[in-house]
């Protein structure tokens, strides 16, 4: 079971860049029509350098670019089939539009224990900076391990 | 939203339903997303692990929510956006998005809103609940 000593746990950096063809396939898949996502026109127009991502973007980058998506899991010895995706956060300082080179870095700062050890809550925090070495956005995750032998 | 007319604490400023969530939809993006983990894509997967059948992925969910406020909401306007994956969102649902000012205030020199934000299956069960700090 993930105990407190995975606190600070980090793993290599994950570098992506923002693809045009990509978000199209992902604004396909959402149904999204508004036009300042799609239309690097109608971006520009609304004052953009570039189309802009979705809110929750962020998240697919790291999981498309990263080496081995599930590398955190991996290195904490986590079963994929125990996980559920708890919460989400993301707190944006700058935009993030098409053509942007970013760095995403997560470190684990939370392990709870719940339940009476049935479940244990991670927290992975995302540090995200961009070419400029903006710091563009933090994206944090709270991870659910389910843990049967654990539970009375 | 403008910074000349609020509206006020209570408003109902979202409010966005989206097609049923098929198999294909959780495939795609799956690819799209980057997240492939099997359990929203191999039944047997899913099986293996305790459920009847896949699931949608939480952040397909979020991803829908988050459509519904920048529907009314300029991208760069968004602060912060928070979700807890609350239920298991089932294949076929048909997701309900909604969004309420709960609060109106200043901060870091600019004046924002809070939005409460909800996604629900068509029974009414609340999947996602949340909230949306943005710039007015």
């Amino acid at each position: 079971m993930v105990d407190s000593s995975a606190i600070g746990r980090s793993l290599a950096p994950t570098h992506a860049r923002v693809e045009a063809g990509r978000l199209r396939y992902f604004f396909n898949t959402l149904g999204e029509s508004n036009p300042v996502f799609r239309d690097p026109v109608a971006a520009n127009a609304a004052g953009f350098a570039a189309t802009p991502i979705p809110p929750t973007y962020l998240f697919c980058l790291e999981m498309m670019d990263a080496d081995d998506p599930f590398a955190m899991l991996e290195a904490l010895d986590i079963d994929l089939r125990r996980i559920l995706h708890g919460e989400q956060k993301f707190v944006y300082h700058a935009p993030v539009v098409v053509g942007d080179e970013l760095t995403l870095q997560s470190t684990v700062t939370g392990v709870t224990q719940k339940k009476g050890g049935a479940m244990t809550l991670i927290d992975v925090t995302t540090r995200i900076t961009n070419q400029r070495a903006e710091h563009v956005a933090d994206a944090i995750r709270v991870v659910v391990v389910r843990n049967p032998e654990a539970a009375s | 939203m403008t910074t000349d007319t609020p509206a006020p604490v209570g408003s109902t400023v979202v409010d966005k339903r989206f097609p049923p969530i098929t198999r294909t939809t959780l495939a795609l993006y799956a690819g799209a997303s980057g997240d492939l983990n099997p359990m929203h894509i191999d039944i047997d997967f899913a099986r293996k692990s305790g459920f009847s059948d896949v699931f949608a992925h939480g952040m397909l969910v979020m991803a829908m929510l988050g459509q519904a406020v920048t529907d009314v909401v300029r991208p760069d306007r968004l602060r912060a956006f928070s979700t807890r994956f609350v239920a298991i969102t089932e294949l076929g649902a048909t997701i309900r998005c909604e969004g309420t000012i709960a609060e109106l205030f200043e901060a870091e020199g600019e004046k924002r809103a809070r939005l409460a934000l909800t996604a629900r299956n068509e029974a009414g069960e609340v999947k996602l609940s949340g909230e949306a700090i943005v710039a007015i």
